[in-house]
């Protein structure tokens, strides 16, 4: 089965032991000591720490297509943003009638401006099952249709970032308004429910702690999954020499657009876990911005090697963390003097003092006898 | 109603219902056939009326000055540069014309790069994987299993190469006449019917020549591949050459056995005086 193949892989089981021994750490540091034990991990900790970790699937999905597709996406914040809409829509559905204005269907934002009855794209979304079926349809939709159209164009390069971009702050611009029906730019707010949990409850934010992690997790090992492929050989190849791949019979244009189309998706499911944790979605999300920073982490941690990803998207939000609350004003720079020196001393990010006896394409795939196996 | 009735006729086949892919005809001989081909760049003729057929299983020498338009004829055969006009046939059932580049890889023309281009992140191992014939669509790819019989194959070719020590490591850290080796070796991984070689033995040595004379002498044969070699060095070229075509300002200037064409005077006067005088 070529998904549990990268069970087989030390890294990969490396990394997913780290991973799970960190989330049982933290619950346990979080549960079993007092409140003001030196070593007692806060609920706000543990959220935050939450937050990191669906950044860091983010970042992962976007290793997924510039690392091993060569497809530098600097608009993956809209995938991330929409999986985050359509989670919101459904936990605004949640609220029921005990908003502001305590209309039974209509979102407070609704009623604000007064509108009679639910746009039609807002059915459904009370049912969990389908808005999380939308969490993974509306951006692999989305990334579907533009990687069709960009790709069978065969644009590639600096042209396909600078669409990605462009296609992300046009969003952004759409939902700023209010007639796109999404709270314009005040976005989705004031949750209250999770599939009947309690959202300012702890264990509940302790719970979606625990999913970002899972998520993470399952996200990785199935990136990893399609790079250690025959598929995932392919994408290297169409990321190295395009013509050539395509001369040996591949459609790499299609090839592309199912790598997109995945990584989209993964997005998608970041952004559905980071919005009952932070407990807002508006379209600053959308902005090109923050699309460009998820790629800086990840040439930060190191490109292709997707633990590489999840290594500086932690580690810059941590820093940013700090950073922001020390000396907000001094942020941007550290982050730019950050990515100068990580450039400079280490050209294959953190994640290159790790594997720095192996090439970073070795990494790509397992050795002949892996693959046998 | 001729129409009504053909829709009604039971016997009849669609053309549609055809598979593109059906094996390549070859019983009337030839397995490529160019006719009248013309291509212009911005009003120059890089190909001007060009006529050419090569016959299954034969092995094909080009020559032919710079701007000959050898390079523009692979173009046009493996469908990346589409003719002004003319036709261009494998064996007499497939119209490349109507083809995209893929579709034409998988009918079975190999195409071999003047500048050798592999991929140098994949192993030696992995670039013979990914040439190989197989279903290259995506989910079919993805669930791609390494089996005995695709080991076997590719350490077949790897043998024949002579890369077999060199197969786990990264295709990158090959000299320059290794690469042009595994660049042969990812065409015979996808058993093509028709082999183009495009300057195989640029820069490399003597031995390397003698080797690679012998691999693409011993690939040529009825029922196995057809090869075309497009080479500017005429040792090389008289030592495999059975057929030698001269291509000059796009078009057929002379065709026979290397002694006789070495004799036309056409073709002294364009491209072997100066080869000659310089060698």
């Amino acid at each position: 089965m070529w998904l549990t193949r990268p069970f087989r892989e030390r890294s990969t089981r490396l990394f997913l032991g780290i991973l799970l021994a960190a989330l049982g750490l933290v619950t346990l540091l979080n549960l079993a000591l007092p409140e003001g034990h030196p070593l007692h991990v806060s609920t706000y900790t543990v959220t935050l720490l939450g937050k990191y970790l669906s950044y860091a699937l983010l970042a992962v999905a976007v290793d997924l297509v510039w690392g091993y597709l060569g497809i530098l996406s600097l608009g993956h914040g809209a995938f991330f943003a929409l999986g985050g809409y359509a989670m919101g829509m459904y936990l605004m559905r949640q609220i029921g009638d005990r908003g502001v204005y305590g209309d039974p269907v209509l979102p407070d934002f609704m009623v604000f401006l007064d509108w009679q009855s639910l746009p039609w794209y807002w059915h459904g979304f009370d049912m969990a099952a389908i808005a999380f079926l939308m969490v993974l349809l509306a951006p692999g939709l989305l990334a579907l249709v533009f990687g069709f159209l960009a790709f069978r164009s065969r644009v590639t390069g600096v042209y396909l970032s600078i669409i990605t971009q462009a296609m992300t702050f046009a969003l952004m611009l759409a939902f700023f308004r209010n007639e796109m029906g999404f709270g314009g730019n005040n976005g989705l707010t004031d949750f209250r429910e999770l599939l009947g949990f309690d959202l300012r409850s702890d264990a509940t934010r302790l719970g979606l702690f625990l999913a970002t992690g899972i998520a993470l997790a399952l996200g990785y090992v199935l990136c990893r999954a399609i790079v250690a492929s025959k598929l995932g050989r392919v994408s290297v190849a169409c990321r190295d020499a395009e013509a050539r791949t395509r001369f040996l019979g591949y459609r790499v244009e299609r090839v592309q657009l199912f790598v997109f189309v995945v990584s989209a998706m993964l997005a998608g499911v970041a952004g559905a876990l980071y919005v009952p944790q932070v407990g807002i979605i508006n379209p600053s999300e959308f902005s090109p911005i923050f699309s460009i920073e998820v790629v800086l982490w990840v040439a930060l941690g190191g490109r292709a090697t997707l633990y590489g990803a999840v290594i500086g998207a932690l580690l810059v939000n941590y820093a940013k963390t700090v950073f922001t609350g020390v000396m907000p004003d001094a942020w941007l720079f550290a982050l730019g003097g950050l990515f100068v020196l990580v450039t400079v001393f280490l050209p294959r990010g953190v994640a290159g003092l790790f594997a720095y006896r192996r090439r970073p394409a070795e990494d790509t795939q397992p050795t002949a006898k892996e693959a046998s196996a | 109603m001729n129409f009504l009735a053909s829709l009604a006729d039971r016997e009849r086949v669609f053309d549609f219902l055809v598979p593109a892919a059906s094996p390549v005809d070859v019983r009337h001989g030839p397995i490529l056939y160019l006719e009248d081909v013309t291509v212009s760049f911005d009003g120059f003729r890089a190909i001007d009326g060009l006529d050419l057929t090569i016959d299954d299983g034969e092995l094909r020498c080009i020559i032919g000055p710079n701007g000959a338009g050898k390079t523009t004829m692979m173009d046009i055969i493996t469908g990346k540069t589409r003719p002004d006009t003319g036709s261009v046939w494998f064996g007499s059932r497939h119209d490349l014309l109507t083809m995209n580049e893929p579709e034409i890889a998988s009918l079975g023309i190999g195409r071999k790069f003047q500048k050798p281009t592999v991929f140098e992140a994949l192993s030696v191992f992995e670039n013979l994987e990914l040439a190989m014939a197989a279903d290259k669509r995506i989910l079919p790819t993805l669930t791609a299993r390494m089996s005995g019989e695709i080991r076997e194959r590719i350490e077949e070719v790897l043998a024949t190469i002579g890369l077999t020590e060199l197969q786990s490591r990264p295709a990158g850290i090959l000299s320059h006449g290794q690469k042009q080796w595994l660049e042969i070796g990812m065409l015979l991984m996808q058993r093509p019917r028709l082999l183009l070689v495009d300057e195989p033995v640029a820069g490399m040595t003597e031995q390397e020549m003698e080797r690679t004379a012998e691999l693409l002498t011993g690939l040529a044969g009825k029922g196995k591949q057809s090869v075309v070699v497009v080479e500017h060095d005429m040792g090389f070229v008289r030592s495999i050459a059975r057929t030698v075509t001269v291509l000059h300002q796009g078009r057929v200037l002379a065709e026979g056995s290397m002694d006789q064409v070495a004799n036309d005077p056409k073709v002294i006067e364009v491209y072997l005086g100066a080869e000659e005088e310089v060698a």
